[in-house]
């Protein structure tokens, strides 16, 4: 067999029918086209939400109240009391693992400044919590450990709360806002972040002593949660297992007992996200899949109408020679031409529309190169499997009775 | 002379089944052909001459009868060792043509060569532009089949018939949509290759032919009535030469 004889022969028989060749071809085009754009959304979506989430500090560790029975009844978390200031403290200092660690007691309300109010969150923390929530200071200073022991009425404020209380530009420093009654002095302010990937406004925060939220505000002795960053976000399990250590011998809790807390971390948050955005890319990619699988008894269609109609074509190239599977070659030829070029045409305008999208809609996208790959060979693929069946049907053909069909 | 056998027909049948009557297009034919002879097939319409040409020409099995080409029983070949056979060894030229449509002179004599990978393309070229040469199309070449007259379309085919350098050929009619003046040029070039040892079958209905063979097989209804041996070929070339040259 002459692969490049057989190829020049396909080649003639497809531009004898340039526009049914193209037709068919657009099955394969829009199917691949939509399978790249498809692909190149849910990697994009995946892909901001992973850089987001990054953002907000990917070793970050929670740890929270929570899995508690009482006399069989299950406690609402943020009702229970059982971690302690001196938690905090033993994970500050005796662990390996935690690069920073900061208590965490919050309260919503109304922040007032003259005739402006605005409801927000003050949340009662430690310096460290800028660096384990990857907050940083626009303007001003951060509170001092010194204004922590005294419980100081200092804050911190996010830009969306300047917004509300300032709507005049004034500079916020040094002003003092009310919250519950408390006069609060402004500090610093916080570079604005912007919305999370779940819609939350990152900036919607005052930052407070946590003693002052504790004393002044709350009047409660325990804490809410405590929040640490692991030394990187690999170490992140290490990092869990000390915390878990700690609290399970501060609390008491027996070998064989369920935690009293409940641990978590931006890893596992994170892993949770993509999990959701490959299921998203997967469902995406079935539905481009089957416009391929389409596209592909496309192809299937027109070789079987086109051996049928080619029949006497067929048993003359019999009859001067050509054996079963020159004939098997050349249709299978025509078919993966037609699904091969309809893949690298539809690959352009997957490029193209994925651009587009991301260039009209705003939408984060990202091409892989292998789904490039995979659309190509899932092209190629294609051809030969819905080629297979009409080519071997022109293979069979008898020479004598082919070349007599009308 | 060689005086090697190269086809040998045993009692060969070939019944089709139309509906349900049995046309007996052979009833059991039998001869032997030397190579190198030059038999003319004659016989009126629907004798069995493109039947028989079919089945001499491996396109076609027999209900039943042996075959044997070149000694082989053509029974016991696979498909594809005949489709090589039919690409190597035999020229057919058919009665209806069988040009492919929206496709060059050149192109549907290249054809047959296409599939022998042994010819390269320069090769393939330039042996079907000779065929083309051969039978009087040299002005033609680039002309599709549907661009072409009758006689033109006949002469492509047997040039595509030639372009192998086939051992045998086939000719079923291949002179019967062309003027005198073409047929005796044709003629010529089969007795040509005739010369050059070629076996040529060639089936006709004009009877004044088969002085240019050297052997005349008679069928009629499926049978041979006659089968007579031509001492005195007469030259094709003798006659051409003799006929008025047409001027416009
Ligand atoms: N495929 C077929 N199916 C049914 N009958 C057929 C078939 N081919 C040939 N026949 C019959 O066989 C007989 C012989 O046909 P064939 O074509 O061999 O005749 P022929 O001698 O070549 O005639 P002509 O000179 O008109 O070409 C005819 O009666 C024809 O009807
Ligand atoms: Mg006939």
């Amino acid at each position: 067999m002459n692969l490049t004889n057989l190829t020049k022969i396909a080649l003639k028989a497809l531009s004898n029918n340039k526009m049914r060749c193209f037709l068919t071809m657009l099955g394969i085009i829009i199917g691949v086209a939509s399978v790249i754009t498809m692909l190149a959304i849910g990697q994009g979506s995946k892909r901001s939400i992973r850089a987001q989430i990054a953002e907000m500090g990917s070793n970050m560790i929670m740890i929270h109240p929570g899995n508690m029975e009482r006399g069989g009844v299950r406690q609402d978390a943020s009702s229970m009391q059982t971690l302690k200031l001196n938690d905090y403290q033993d994970i500050a200092e005796s662990t390996e693992y935690v690069a920073a660690c900061s208590p965490s007691v919050n309260s919503s309300g109304q922040f007032i400044y003259g005739a402006n109010n605005y409801p927000s969150t003050i949340y009662g923390v430690t310096e460290d919590y800028l660096e384990i929530r990857k907050i940083s200071i626009e303007e001003g200073n951060m509170f001092s450990p010194q204004d922590v022991l005294t419980s100081a009425k200092v804050c911190l404020v996010g830009k969306t709360v300047i917004d509300n209380l300032f709507p005049n530009g004034e500079n916020p420093i040094g002003k003092v806002i009310r919250f519950n009654k408390i006069p609060l002095k402004i500090m610093g302010t916080l570079t604005p972040k912007g919305y999370n990937s779940m819609g939350m406004d990152q900036d919607d925060m005052v930052l407070a002593p946590y003693t002052t939220v504790q004393k002044r505000v709350l009047a409660i002795t325990y804490l809410q949660g405590i929040y640490c960053s692991a030394l990187t976000e690999v170490l992140t399990p290490q990092a869990i297992d000390e915390i878990s250590e700690i609290l399970r011998k501060n609390h008491k809790i027996k070998e064989g007992e369920d935690d009293d807390f409940e641990i978590r971390s931006q890893e596992e948050m994170s892993s949770m996200m993509s999990s959701t955005t490959d299921m998203m890319t997967i469902l995406l990619a079935c539905i481009a899949g089957i416009s391929l699988l389409v596209g592909g008894i496309g192809i299937m269609n027109i070789m079987y109408v086109s051996v049928t109609e080619r029949t006497r074509e067929i048993g003359l190239r019999m009859s001067i020679g050509a054996r079963g599977i020159d004939i098997l070659a050349q249709f299978l030829i025509e078919a993966v031409i037609i699904s091969v070029t309809g893949g690298i045409i539809g690959v352009l305008l997957g490029v193209g529309s994925s651009i587009a999208v991301n260039l009209l809609f705003n939408w984060p996208v990202y091409i892989q190169a292998y789904s490039v790959i995979l659309s190509f060979f899932v092209c190629t693929i294609t051809g030969i499997f819905f080629g297979w069946y009409p080519a071997r049907k022109a293979a069979n053909l008898d020479p004598i009775e082919a070349i007599r069909y009308e | 002379m060689t005086t090697k056998e190269i086809i040998r027909l045993e009692n060969i049948r070939r019944n089709f089944i139309v509906g349900n009557e049995t046309v007996h297009a052979l009833r059991g034919v039998s001869f032997t052909i030397n190579a190198g002879e030059f038999v003319t097939i004659m016989g009126t319409s629907g004798s069995g001459k493109s039947t028989l040409l079919n089945i001499l020409g491996c396109l076609d099995t027999p209900t039943s009868g042996e075959y044997y080409l070149d000694g082989i029983p053509v029974k016991s070949m696979g498909k594809n060792e005949r489709s090589i056979l039919r690409n190597r060894k035999i020229g057919f030229v058919f009665q209806s043509y069988n040009l492919l449509p929206k496709t060059t002179a050149l192109e549907n004599v290249e054809l047959p060569l296409m599939y022998n990978s042994a010819i390269s393309a320069r090769e393939r070229h330039e042996l079907a532009s000779r065929a083309l040469d051969a039978v009087g199309l040299s002005d033609r070449k680039s002309h599709k089949s549907n661009q072409m007259s009758g006689g033109q379309q006949q002469r492509v085919a047997i040039a595509r018939a030639l372009v192998n350098d086939p051992v045998i050929i086939l000719a079923d009619e291949a002179t019967g949509n062309l003027d005198t003046r073409t047929s005796f040029e044709i003629l010529v070039l089969f007795q040509e290759l005739h010369a050059r040892g070629r076996t040529i079958i060639f089936v006709t209905h004009n009877p004044e032919l088969s002085a240019y063979s050297s052997r005349n097989i008679v069928l009629r209804d499926g049978k041979i009535i006659s089968d007579t041996l031509n001492e005195k070929q007469a030259s094709a070339l003798d006659v051409l030469n003799k006929l008025p040259i047409e001027t416009d």
